[in-house]
């Protein structure tokens, strides 16, 4: 099985250990996933902003770079459904339809691909708050929307649960937007930081910690506000815990 | 400014922590009761795709079923007329009233009505409109439009409307039971229901089988201005229609659970023609939709229901309001809407979203808001109506994003400014991040860097 390894531009900059997390995870059931050095971004800053020409020229030149693998592991949720939804600026080639297939993180790669059922170097004996990400969670469907009335499932805290003494944990407006909402961020920074630090004190007042999630992009967000507010909270990347590396 | 600027508008109610407070919390309540009587119903996911392509076929035989219901309303006694836009709309209207003599129309909600601004003109012609839904009428007595679609005046506390009721009904200002406050509004609305001379109601649904509409309302007030005043007028938008009595009981199944979390709404009203000595009209406007069914990726919003379940959840709503839009329509439902009447007046719209996709997956008719949203984003860019900081911003990043080793350079660069450079200046009102939150730890490497040293091929441990 031949591996390509996505790391967007935020993970590399802000939180590698999210990437080295992810990549060693992957190490330890004997794949080689190949980190494909020479791309830069999935193009969705362009495409959030309604910019589909200037991500085209981005889609283009990744065209080269994603194609020949059997999966490319993205380590983040917003990024992973920008390949599968949004990559559709350029022509729809058989090799374009082929990475966007390809495509998928790593919870969806653990719990469908290779279908983990035992994770026994991963130990925290902690509460853990499991914020799924919108996109993680309405867009790629890694967990039930609390809106639709379906059977319920979550790949991500069945993920969770082979974590050694992990209790998964919720805030109380479970699924609500923490407010991040890439460029939204800065665009509106009053109304994201008022949806940021709601859902930051919805921890607090739940006496809630850690907090992991499929999408490092809210986490930097929420720990960033949590930190200009003075409240104490702690996030991980879910392969942080999956892979053992997550320190209290 | 022309360009309505929801952020700053949005600033305003996030700041004023009481209202938006118990603004979130109502609508944040509506939309728990709507998860639970929705997920108490098995079928609930199937009577989604069932309404939608309900909504799908009758908008792809859009002038069959209007001419079906023209012919079957004609027959019950009904006047229907056509109107192309809210001014055609308008002057019907004005002339049905004239002919009448009225001077005085109680009306029920409408967002059409509300959409063609026929209050105001009305009144410039000298004829009194008294809304009859209660939130609607606090919105009229404060001259304000309604900030959501379903509930009106709900971005107001019961302080608000007692001082509003002291200040232009004489009630006591420092009163602010519920109760009273109702009771007052009953005592004012009592006489103005006895001596209307016409009463009007918009439509939720036109059934083409029969020639009849129907009314939901939680207060009645429709009904009375359908039942008391010998004229009585309704108007709908041409989106309305249904072909079958058997599609209606589909979709009440679903508006007010989907609205409010009830099981029904607590008057839904079959109007199949006038009452003995009464004299009924119906008026059919299009103002702009057929226009828009031709257009693949913004036809799909002609389904909507006008439940109000999209602004409920969507998180920026409610923390913001319905005012902040400054539309007929608002939240999620307003953006796919406005910019397709006024693209430069509403260019901002598409962007007071996260993408969180809640609206879509409330939506009972299935209507693809979040994608709706993101088509508004790229025509705002293509129809040159961005704002000049997201074209400065996107042909930065367009640079900095271009390749790998560019990327490389811009984080070096950014990091040793997150490492070295003073925090005053790092986060300086300069940098919008910093208003919100703090920067980032920088990290000792970069995943670049970490990987140069301890993977790449040749080097790995």
């Amino acid at each position: 099985m031949r591996i390509g390894f996505f790391v967007p531009c935020y993970v590399d900059m802000l939180a590698p250990q999210v990437a080295i997390s992810t990549y060693n995870l992957l190490r330890r059931f004997g794949l080689d996933p190949e980190f494909i050095e020479q791309a830069s971004c999935c193009a969705l800053p362009f495409t959030d902003m309604g910019y589909g020409k200037k991500a085209c020229r981005l889609e283009s030149g990744l065209v080269p770079l994603l194609s020949g693998y059997d999966h490319v592991v993205v380590p983040s949720g917003i990024c992973t459904d920008q390949f599968r939804a949004h990559f559709d600026g350029i022509e729809q080639t058989d090799q374009v339809k082929a990475i966007r297939a390809s495509v998928c993180d790593p919870v969806e790669f653990l719990h469908d691909i290779l279908r983990v059922d035992s994770l026994p170097w991963a130990h925290f004996p902690h509460k853990v708050a499991l914020h799924n990400g919108c996109h993680s969670l309405r867009y790629l469907l890694e967990a039930k929307p609390s809106e639709l009335a379906i059977p319920d499932f979550s790949k991500t805290a069945d993920l969770l649960g082979l974590v050694d003494g992990l209790e998964v944990v919720y805030a109380t407006r479970r699924d609500e937007c923490c407010g991040f909402g890439g460029a939204f961020s800065i665009w509106d920074t009053s109304c994201s930081g008022q949806m940021g630090i709601d859902k930051v004190n919805d921890y607090a007042r739940n006496g809630y910690r850690y907090v992991t999630s499929a999408d490092y992009s809210c986490l930097l967000h929420q720990q960033t506000i949590a930190r200009k507010h003075g409240i104490d909270i702690k996030t991980f990347y879910i392969t942080e815990l999956l892979n053992g590396d997550a320190r209290p | 400014m022309r360009q309505v600027n929801q952020v700053k508008l949005g600033e305003a109610f996030i700041k004023d922590t009481a209202h938006r407070e118990s603004h979130d919390r109502c609508l944040w309540a509506a939309r728990m009761r709507r998860d639970n009587v929705t997920s108490a119903i098995p079928e609930w996911e199937e009577m989604r795709t069932l309404a939608s392509d309900i909504k799908r076929h009758t908008l792809s035989r859009l002038d069959e079923y209007l001419e079906e219901f023209e012919r079957n309303a004609t027959a019950n006694g009904i006047h229907v007329h056509w109107a192309a836009d809210a001014a055609e709309h308008n002057s019907i209207v004005l002339d049905i009233l004239s002919a009448h003599g009225v001077k005085t129309v109680t009306k029920g909600k409408s967002m059409l009505m509300d959409e063609c601004g026929m209050r105001e003109y009305l009144g410039e012609h000298g004829i009194e409109v008294y809304e009859a839904d209660l939130g609607e009428r606090i919105q009229q007595l404060d001259q304000q439009r309604p900030s959501h679609i379903v509930m009106p005046a709900i971005h107001k506390l019961r302080t608000d409307v007692a001082a509003l009721f002291a200040r232009t009904l004489g009630s006591d200002p420092s009163n602010d039971d519920p109760h009273y406050l109702n009771s007052v509004m009953r005592a004012h609305m009592r006489e103005k229901y006895k001596h209307a001379d016409a009463g009007m109601s918009g439509v939720n649904f036109a059934v083409a089988e029969t020639g009849g509409i129907v009314v939901c309302t939680n207060e009645g007030n429709a009904d009375i201005s359908a039942n008391v005043p010998p004229l009585y007028i309704a108007s709908m938008g041409l989106e309305k229609i249904v072909p079958r009595m058997s599609d209606v009981a589909l979709m009440v199944r679903m508006l007010s659970r989907n609205a409010l979390g009830f099981d029904i709404t607590q008057y839904t009203s079959h109007y199949h023609g006038p009452r003995k000595g009464q004299e009924m009209h119906i008026v059919i406007v299009d103002n702009g939709r057929s226009a828009r069914l031709s257009s693949p990726d913004y036809r799909e919003a002609l389904k909507c229901i006008r439940c109000g379940a999209c602004m409920n959840t969507c998180p920026v709503f409610r923390r913001t309001s319905g005012l902040s839009y400054d539309a007929p329509y608002m939240g999620p439902i307003g953006i796919a809407l406005e910019p397709s009447y006024d693209l430069d007046r509403y260019a901002r719209l598409p962007y007071s979203c996260t993408h969180c996709g809640s609206c879509g997956a409330v939506c009972p008719v299935r209507v693809p808001l979040p994608e709706i949203i993101f088509y508004w984003r790229n025509k705002v860019v293509e129809s040159g109506n961005s704002m000049l900081i997201h074209d400065m911003e996107m042909s930065a990043a367009g640079m900095v994003l271009k390749d790998a080793s560019n990327l490389a350079k811009a984080e070096k660069l950014g990091l040793w400014a997150l490492r070295n450079l003073p925090q005053g200046l790092t986060e300086s009102q300069l940098n919008p991040w910093a208003r919100e939150h703090t920067n980032p730890e920088p990290p000792a490497q970069t995943f670049r860097q970490y990987y140069e040293k301890n993977i790449k091929p040749g080097k790995k441990q």
